[in-house]
């Protein structure tokens, strides 16, 4: 297959565009892998690509039960930071923003990473004080972070209302510059195409229904394409994670719960930023299309569907109306949903688990697209070497045994709160 | 949106209540006398089905009961609401 570059652009622009491959092949399942990954979402296919690169793994299958990219990866409102205070988290992420920095080139896919920075809003001297700590948290792990005053804010984003009179005046905020966006299907895209390079199978249609065990361990999967052997099994199902880890008898401190996600009529070039409101909760940029697109709170109760209720929307929209008053006449064009796991303290769980051979990447939260890079190598690690690299040491299962819980928020096990 | 049939106020809207999380699985009635293993099971871990969900609900914009309810967490159906006072699990 060849690689995208100017000079192959030009080559099959005199062709005629007719001789571009398909992006990754279709293969059948083959009765035995050295390792499988369930679940075709960024995550999935990030585990299998760094399984390839980083750990010289041939032997490989995604196994998804519906398309690629068609769950949470394709339906999040993509943006990508590593402003957090909690050093596990810090460290975790910031590795994820230096990966996205590189992953255009490395994958050969335009992912469209858009460093266009990260803001914050406080509305409330307290709040702003809260920004200082995690500013500083953040700088403390090598993470950038600006505090800026209301003058800054009006500076760096004008669009917004940061008058006195406003319904929660603004009084500062904290940035991240190299915070951002970028494509989330081209994520989905450019990992399955530089994976199926290496030889991994992504095999799509293919629901995993069980998972057979034997005095070993894990020996094989159930498919809706027939029994697979496998010793070596990592789940990566966003938002599934309860029901396929239920398959091997492991229970999770997880509730599924749906997001909801939506997007404004495109307009012109409005917000060259992604802006949060911290009076309520919003967060919005603008798409390369020129819409906006906006998500706020989880609907708040345990939900297996792909839908959720009006009152979020109204709720979104009113923000972004309180901040932009500008924006009062524009239509929402479409809203949807995701199905994620929301773990007992609000942090993901990557790691082993109970049953040898079985291997957890999920609980993944409001958060997870921004992690896919970071996820999926330290996945492909702990999958490689059956332990835990550095970065997900913390991230484990059994931190809710031990009770050393990553509980940012300060919630507790209130994963509606979270 | 769905209703939820409370017993004192009848049927109203589900932004009425406030979500009290899955009704399985009681606090240990004597915390000094429970173990790890119980006191993990309480706090942390959720059967989380895809389907039939017990759950607790407080009516907080009405009678203020909390509410034990029944409902399919695919389609929201509400099978079935009553107040937690009346026992039972
Ligand atoms: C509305 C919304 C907005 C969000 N906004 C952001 C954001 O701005 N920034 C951010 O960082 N994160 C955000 N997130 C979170 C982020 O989208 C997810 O954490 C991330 O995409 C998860 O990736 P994944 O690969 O684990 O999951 P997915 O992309 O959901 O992939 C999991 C796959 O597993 C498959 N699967 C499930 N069961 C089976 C089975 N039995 N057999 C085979 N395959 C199966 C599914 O079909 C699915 O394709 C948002 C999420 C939502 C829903
Ligand atoms: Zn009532």
């Amino acid at each position: 297959m060849s690689s995208y570059s100017l000079a192959n652009l030009f080559r099959h622009g005199l062709g005629g565009h007719k001789g571009w491959k398909p992006a990754w092949r279709d293969p059948e399942p083959k009765a035995e892998y050295d390792a499988i990954i369930v679940g075709g979402g960024g995550h999935g296919l990030a585990s299998a690509y760094y399984l390839a690169k980083n750990h010289g793994f041939t032997n490989i299958a995604v196994l998804e039960k519906g398309w690629i990219g068609g769950g949470n990866t394709g339906r999040n409102t993509t943006i990508v930071r590593s402003n957090y205070l909690l050093d596990a988290n810090a460290k975790f992420y910031e590795h994820g923003m230096k990966l996205w920095e590189g992953l255009s080139q490395d994958l050969n896919f335009n992912v469209m990473f858009s460093q266009r920075g990260v803001l914050n809003l406080a509305h409330s001297k307290g709040q702003l004080e809260t920004f200082r700590r995690r500013g500083n948290a953040m700088r403390l792990n090598g993470v950038d972070a600006e505090l800026l005053n209301r003058d800054d804010v009006a500076a760096f984003c004008p669009e917004l209302d940061i008058s006195k009179t406003a319904r929660f005046p603004v009084e500062g905020g904290l940035l991240q510059r190299r915070g951002g966006t970028a494509r989330h299907d081209a994520v989905a895209w450019g990992y399955a195409r530089a994976a199926d390079r290496r030889g991994v199978d992504i095999i799509q249609n293919c629901e995993v229904t069980g998972i057979r065990r034997d005095q070993r361990g894990v020996a094989g999967l159930e498919t809706s394409r027939g029994y697979i052997a496998c010793r070596r099994v990592g789940l990566a199902v966003a938002g599934h994670s309860s029901q396929l880890a239920a398959m091997a008898d492991v229970r999770l401190p997880i509730e599924s719960h749906v997001l909801q996600a939506m997007v404004s009529e495109p307009v012109k070039p409005c917000l060259d930023t992604v802006i949060t409101f911290g009076a309520a909760h919003l967060y919005v940029s603008q798409s390369d299309k020129g819409e906006l697109v906006m998500g706020g709170d989880i609907d708040g109760y345990n939900s297996y569907a792909q839908r959720g209720n009006l009152a979020i929307i109204e709720h979104v929209a009113a923000c972004l109306v309180a901040l932009f008053p500008q924006f009062s006449r524009l239509r929402i064009l479409r809203t949807w949903g995701g199905i994620m796991d929301m773990t007992m303290d609000g942090s993901p769980i990557i790691g082993t688990t109970p049953v040898p051979g079985l291997f957890l990447n999920g609980g993944w939260c409001y958060g997870g697209f921004k992690a896919t890079p970071a996820s999926g190598w330290v996945f492909a690690h702990t999958m490689a070497t059956g332990q835990p690299h550095a970065l997900n040491a913390d991230l484990n299962l059994d931190r809710f045994h031990t009770g050393r819980v990553l509980d940012e928020r300060g919630a507790g096990p209130y994963p509606w709160l979270h | 949106m769905f209703l939820i049939p409370c017993p004192h106020c009848g049927p109203r809207a589900e932004s009425e209540f406030s979500y009290g999380g899955d009704a399985k699985g009681s606090r240990p009635a004597v915390p000094e006398e429970s173990n790890d293993e119980t006191w993990i099971e309480y706090l942390y871990l959720r059967d989380n089905p895809k389907g039939g969900h017990e759950e607790l609900w407080q009516h907080v914009h009405g009678c203020r009961r909390w509410l034990r309810v029944s409902r399919d967490v695919v389609s929201h159906a509400v099978n079935g609401c009553r107040d937690v006072a009346e026992g039972g699990s």
